[in-house]
């Protein structure tokens, strides 16, 4: 305390310590956040549900190459399932679409009106087709925002146009929301959608008794959902003993996947964090020994005035946890300014959080208690007339 | 009465190492309120130790001694800090003030210890510094401070807490005689208002000013006379700065 030089080099460790908790939770956190905003883009709660694979000649074809799901495997999945909330089928295939005088190759989607409330979609401009569109397979279209710009150039307003697929001609009814990139990096505004009989009438063509294409669930939950699904495709399918012929990718669960690597890193920066916490209160410990040492004859005078054993403790463990917590306060300042440094570097995202600060505040106070306690007690342990002669 | 301070037969037997160490061998001692005892004799003869005992700051190993009637010598360790706190004030040879602290803080400390709200520390010291003629040095570190004004913020830190004893360590081993004359007045001061001074000192003419002059030697009391206190008058001169 009476060195201010020495106490700053005292409490380098805790600030480095402190600040480096400060600065990666700030960038996980983040990164998280990013990655959750983006999860949350596509539908929570979320099913994918794929058709089985083929397998020819020893190789097997993918998810999705085994036309297994019927029609009627969506009707049920719709009207026996009390755990599922929302679900469509979406066919889709790349197609070329043109407007008066731009043309745009993208993916043409056939899907039912449930299909942007699964997605939490909202309309930038227009009105989406209704269940009458599907109903009576009208030649309709809504635009993804990046076709939008491609034919119709940017801050245009295409409803009412017309534009043309597969040399069919379909009125733009509305054009979808910017929802960016998907998790993947792949782009949601760069697709059309269109009534899904529409797209089996005019774009698909061949075999219609299967879905060529995937089934989109929201559940109440992901976890039950997926269960009740997996147990009715089986169950529908005839499938005692052999294995799915379909497949279910849940994305809560990529999200929590997502989350468990993040909480990895997490947890190595903890231990990162934690051992330089460590160094940062051995740091604590070793300066408060020397003062005990140095201070021994007014430990001595002190007592010989009337202070008890716990006076004396706690004279050095106040200290101990002064420094500490000022280390703590320093690091965190320390901290905050190395994440926006990394922000402005980098541009990653950093979220601050309150709880974070306030637990290194206590946890740098509780590092001031461990470090401190054993200096304070030796120096309450002292015998007055040996501390009263030292020299 | 019972005297204010009492030995009865008390020994002090150290161990170091493989040697044992016999600094007290049995001293009896009665030491009246208002007395000022002298402890003299030369360096092995057992008075710091016997000015340890008296000071709470060691028990005795053997014998038993009873301070403002109550025996001490069964006492715990924080049973004898608040007697040290509120019944004896320590001097010391070298002061030990607190650095970079006021005097007024300094004085204080007792106080600290006592559980004294902060204006009543406050007030306190104050009186207590008055009473050692530094009321205008209060804000000073011991550093701003000559020797015998350290030692004047010393006895005022022992006396703020109204102790029945003070305990004086070589007090003026480390002043000039100038200052050494001013501070043993002090003490006679203190006597007459009824506070007993024990006081050690090896040198024989700070001895003449006590009214009781007690020698040890090898662990044991050679003589205890009474005499007329020679009184410490300041010579003319400058106020010792």
């Amino acid at each position: 305390m009476r060195n201010k030089l020495r106490s700053f080099l005292t409490t380098l460790g805790m600030i480095f310590g402190v600040g480096a908790v400060i600065a990666t939770v700030a960038i996980g956190e983040g990164a998280r956040s990013a990655v959750e905003a983006a999860f949350a883009s596509m539908g929570t709660n979320l099913l994918v549900v794929l058709p089985g694979t083929t397998t020819s000649g020893g190789a097997r074809g993918g998810s999705g190459t085994q036309p297994t799901l019927t029609w009627d495997d969506l009707k049920a999945i719709r009207s026996e399932l009390p755990s599922v909330r929302y679900a469509v089928a979406v066919l889709r295939s790349g197609s070329q679409v043109l407007s008066e005088d731009a043309n745009w190759t993208t993916q043409v989607q056939g899907t039912e009106p449930d299909f942007f409330e699964i997605r939490n979609w909202p309309m930038l401009l227009g009105t989406r087709f209704t269940q009458s569109d599907v109903d009576a397979g009208t030649k309709v279209v809504v635009l993804g925002a990046t076709v939008a710009d491609k034919l119709f150039g940017p801050n245009a307003n295409p409803v009412g146009q017309l534009v043309r697929i597969r040399n069919i001609p379909f009125q733009v009814v509305a054009v979808a929301g910017r929802k960016g990139q998907s998790p993947f990096g792949q782009d949601y505004d760069d697709a059309v959608f269109i009534p899904l009989t529409t797209y089996m009438a005019k774009v698909q063509g061949g075999l219609q008794k299967f879905i060529a294409g995937q089934i989109l669930i929201t559940g109440v939950t992901a976890a039950r959902a997926e269960t009740d699904v997996t147990a009715l495709l089986r169950d529908r399918h005839n499938l005692r003993g052999g294995d799915d012929d379909f497949s279910i990718r849940n994305l809560a669960e990529v999200a929590s996947a997502q989350e468990e690597s993040s909480r990895t890193v997490s947890l190595l920066l903890a231990i990162v964090a934690g051992v330089s916490l460590l160094v940062g209160g051995i740091g604590i410990m070793n300066i408060m020994l020397v003062s005990v040492t140095e201070r021994t004859r007014e430990i001595g005078t002190r007592m010989a005035i009337g202070a008890r054993g716990m006076d004396i403790l706690m004279q050095f463990l106040v200290e101990a946890v002064t420094l500490a917590t000022l280390g703590g306060l320093l690091g965190i300042a320390f901290g905050v300014l190395t994440a926006r440094w990394m922000t402005s570097l980098f541009h990653w995202p950093v979220l601050f959080r309150a709880d974070v600060i306030l637990v290194s505040v206590v946890f740098s106070a509780l590092v001031g208690v461990v470090f401190g306690l054993y200096p304070a007690q030796k120096a309450s342990r002292l015998d007055p007339i040996e501390a009263l002669r030292f020299e | 009465m019972a005297p204010l301070i009492a030995l009865e037969d008390v020994a002090k037997t150290y161990r170091m190492g493989d040697v044992e160490v016999r600094a007290l061998r049995g001293v009896s001692l009665a030491i009246e309120k208002g007395e000022f005892v002298a402890i003299m004799g030369q360096s092995g003869s057992g008075k710091s130790t016997l000015m340890n005992v008296i000071g709470c700051l060691d028990r005795p190993t053997a014998g038993r001694y009873w301070l403002d009637g109550l025996e001490v010598s069964a006492l715990s360790r924080d049973q004898l800090a608040g007697i040290r706190n509120r019944t004896l004030g320590f001097v010391f040879q070298s002061f030990n003030l607190l650095s970079r602290t006021s005097a007024l803080e300094n004085v204080e400390l007792p106080l600290l210890y006592a559980g004294l709200a902060r204006q009543q520390r406050h007030a306190q010291a104050r009186v207590a510094l008055e009473r050692v003629g530094l009321g205008d040095r209060m804000d000073h570190t011991p550093s701003q401070l000559s020797g015998g004004q350290q030692q004047r913020v010393a006895i005022a830190r022992a006396l703020v807490n109204g102790p029945r004893v003070i305990l004086a360590d070589e007090p003026t081993g480390n002043l000039d005689s100038r200052t050494s004359v001013e501070v043993m007045a002090l003490f006679q001061e203190l006597g007459r208002g009824g506070i007993t001074v024990v006081l050690v000192t090896h040198e024989a003419d700070v001895a003449t000013y006590a009214g009781r002059v007690v020698v040890l030697k090898d662990g044991r009391l050679q003589s205890d006379r009474r005499q007329n206190p020679a009184p410490a008058v300041v010579p003319p001169g400058e106020e010792a700065a």
